[in-house]
């Protein structure tokens, strides 16, 4: 799926840690948060199956800011956590 | 923020039962033994034996105990047997071997 800065993405409440080896990139405090896109950071052999020495597709990879104060109850008000997080884990709301 | 039970152990960001504990931000002095296994994961990225990936997805596999317990480079090493292991590079038997040499 392509993004556009400015969009918003949610990102999937996925666990796939749940169900065997797995190595994954997308933070477990963000799961199921919502963003915006803030920049596309180019497309990247997917690390998930690298990492298993498996045939990789090349994903997009954006930078995507989260308001702090959802994550976290002492953020700073104004303050964004900047992630990188590839093109998979994003869902339009 | 609760703690997810699928978290995995690596994945320490905003979890709230290490808040409490300081970070330690002085420098350290890299050993003789964290020099040899940064040469060794170095080669081994170098003659395609393993990538970044491969190796990180090592380090993810150490159990949780002794996870937080070992050094960065303990757990670089353990990653590094365990990824030569799974591509029958090195076999336990000559692991072992070269272990009880020491």
């Amino acid at each position: 799926m392509n993004f556009a800065p400015g969009d918003a993405v949610i990102v999937k409440n996925d666990w796939p840690e749940a169900h065997g080896p797995v190595h994954i990139r997308t933070p477990h405090y963000l799961r199921g948060h919502k963003g915006r896109v803030v920049r596309r950071l180019g497309a990247f052999r997917n690390p998930e199956d690298l990492a298993f020495a498996r045939p990789a597709a090349t994903r997009a990879l954006y930078h995507v800011a989260f308001p702090m104060r959802e994550l976290w109850p002492e953020g700073g008000e104004t303050d964004d956590v900047v992630v990188e997080i590839y093109e998979h884990w994003l869902e339009r709301p | 923020m609760d703690e997810n039970p699928n978290r995995s152990p690596h994945d320490l960001g905003g979890v709230s039962k290490f808040m409490c504990e300081a970070v330690d931000m002085e420098p350290h002095a890299l050993n003789a033994f964290d020099r040899q296994v940064d040469a060794l994961s170095g080669v081994l990225r170098a003659k395609q034996l393993m990538t970044v990936d491969e190796m990180r997805r090592g380090i993810e596999a150490i159990p949780e105990d002794q996870y937080l317990r070992l050094s960065y480079y303990r757990k670089w090493i353990r990653s590094l047997a365990d990824n030569l292991l799974r591509k029958g590079i090195i076999t336990e038997a000559e692991l072992r071997a070269a272990l009880e040499a020491q």
